[in-house]
């Protein structure tokens, strides 16, 4: 049953090409993955197949078996809470997830803090569990100028130098963890590849 | 008029093979009512999977609810004689709420019960039937029946910690075999080296019993765990000459969680290759039962007949390989 092939999601963008480059150096290879705009990619020499996707499905595909593995940001795993094995933390994709707001906020415990964030499970477990009252409010990008329109108080979000950041004349105001890329595994089909996977883990 | 057995569907198939093993492995049906009190599920919410159950008042004013468990209406109905065992089967709908889709959903369950003198032998009987039945319903695909131990499991995280957010957390990792977040919770609450070792020792354990059996003793020598191991070893021993490694079909695994509210002792999962979650699942609940203040020791499983329907339909890698076989790339400039 080990002789199948390995079904791996990768996450389109900068991420994925370094997973890849850990996967290629591993000895898990396929000649032609830069080349063109095709999503799926085979190496029967390796015993591998590669999707590129977009990086929040990756737990999506694992969970619902379409890839036997796969990688994504510890934020994401943290938003969506998929049914997976988390095997390995790959120590690649290294930045914070943190609360940032505009130099010299204080923050007035009379009223809910109101918290701009794409990152909604996250944030409110964090403030859960510091014990602080606050109104949500849902963004799909461009987060950081929230605080400056006044449409938030704070922001949820990740950084990696603190760049943006400082160019909204934002600061970090609090740490909520340190994230990195991890390799996941469908909890089903784990057990009828085991010996592929864990032979992929312990190389990479 | 004889019947004809083409015009089954292959859910009815299903039953049909699953009822047969179980007759004649010496189980009968257990029927029960559609309704319960709702009584019976709000005094014991901690052992459902969620505490949302549909509820509606009966035309005499008592709160009744659709069954999320059957587990729960047998170990309530069912007399309580410890020195006997009674074995018995039941097909049922439940209703819980989805996690996916989180509205309510109606679930097929079939399942067995042992409930009495339940001890090793019966706890052997239970696995070798689960196993069975995954056979049956798989047909000619693979399947494997993951074993764990909950209370080896406990007994080694309540070592850990006093702090129960941090045992919850490792449990949590536990399931996820999540052993380098295991080692930072370790880390960052100063347990012991050597304590982390054992857990995550215990959970690199993956393999057919004669693989992982010798490496278990090893890791729970001198540990609160060393008990279980004698346990687990008898009721494997009574289930199979496990030793000659023959039998493929099962394997030992201690991210085997499943629910802590409700088993103890002994926990099982069933997978069928194609598919992508467990179609069975089933363990000991002795704790369950002294709850509900009966003197029975008790252990067994449900398959969840839905999620076989998905069954040569998923993603998996018959969708897969049809598509490789006709994929070409799109044009660069489409």
């Amino acid at each position: 049953m080990d002789s199948k092939m390995i079904n791996v999601a990768l996450p389109k963008g900068r991420l994925g090409e370094k997973v890849y480059k850990m996967f290629e150096e591993a000895g898990y290879g396929c000649p032609d993955i830069f080349e063109g705009r095709k999503l799926v990619f085979e190496s029967k020499e390796a015993g591998v197949r590669y999707f590129w996707v977009k990086p929040s499905d990756v737990p999506i595909y694992v969970e619902r078996g379409a890839a036997d593995i796969g990688v994504a940001g510890k934020d994401i795993l943290l938003e969506y809470e998929p049914n997976v094995y988390e095997l390995k933390d790959l120590g690649i994709g290294k930045c914070r997830m943190v609360v940032a707001a505009p130099k010299g906020f204080r923050d007035d415990s009379e009223y809910p803090l109101r918290v701009a964030t794409k990152f909604v499970n996250i944030a409110q477990d964090y403030y859960a569990s510091v014990g602080r009252d606050i109104d949500i409010i849902k963004l799909n990008g461009s987060i950081e100028i929230a605080p400056i329109l006044g449409l938030s108080d704070v922001i949820v979000d990740l950084v990696e130098t603190g760049t943006t950041l400082r160019e909204n004349n934002l600061v970090v105001y609090e740490e909520i963890m340190d994230i990195s890329a991890r390799l996941i595994a469908n909890k089903s089909g784990y057990n009828f590849k085991s010996k592929a996977i864990n032979t992929l883990l312990s190389r990479i | 008029m004889q019947y004809d057995d083409s015009v089954l569907t292959r859910t009815e198939r299903r039953i049909f093979a699953l009822r047969t093993l179980y007759t004649r492995a010496g189980y009968g049906p257990y029927r029960m009512r559609k309704f319960e009190d709702y009584d019976l599920y709000s005094r014991n919410k901690d052992y459902l999977l969620s505490d949302r159950v549909i509820t509606f008042t009966d035309t005499n004013g008592k709160l009744k609810a659709l069954k999320p468990d059957v587990t729960l209406s047998i170990v309530k109905n069912l007399d309580d004689r410890p020195d006997e065992l009674q074995k018995l089967f039941y097909d049922e709908n439940v209703y819980r709420v989805s996690e996916r889709t989180n509205t309510f959903r109606e679930i097929m369950q079939m399942g067995l019960e042992c409930i009495g003198a339940a001890g090793n032998q019966a706890a052997a009987e239970v696995i070798r039937l689960a196993e069975k039945s995954l056979a049956l319903v798989a047909g000619d695909n693979d399947y494997i029946l993951r074993i764990s131990d909950i209370d080896m499991l406990t007994f080694i995280i309540d070592d850990m910690s006093d702090s129960r957010y941090v045992r919850s957390e490792l449990l949590r990792l536990a399931g996820e075999k999540n052993l380098h977040g295991i080692a930072k919770v370790c880390e960052d609450n100063d347990v012991p080296a050597e304590k982390c070792r054992v857990l995550t020792g215990l959970l690199g354990l993956y393999g057919t019993p004669a693989e992982v059996m010798p490496e278990l003793e090893e890791i729970c020598r001198g540990t609160v765990a060393e008990p279980e191991v004698e346990e687990l070893k008898e009721v494997l021993g009574s289930l199979y000459d496990y030793e000659d490694g023959k039998d493929m079909h099962i394997v030992m695994d201690f991210s085997v969680i499943g629910d802590t509210n409700y088993y103890n002792g002994m926990a099982f999962e069933g997978y069928i290759d194609g598919l992508p979650e467990s179609v069975l699942v089933g363990g000991r609940y002795d704790k369950l039962m002294q709850r509900m203040k009966k003197k029975s020791r008790a252990i067994g499983f449900a398959v969840y007949l839905d999620n076989l329907g998905m069954l040569g339909r998923t993603a998996g890698d018959e969708a897969i390989e049809s598509f490789f076989s006709t994929y070409r790339a799109p044009e660069e400039d489409e």
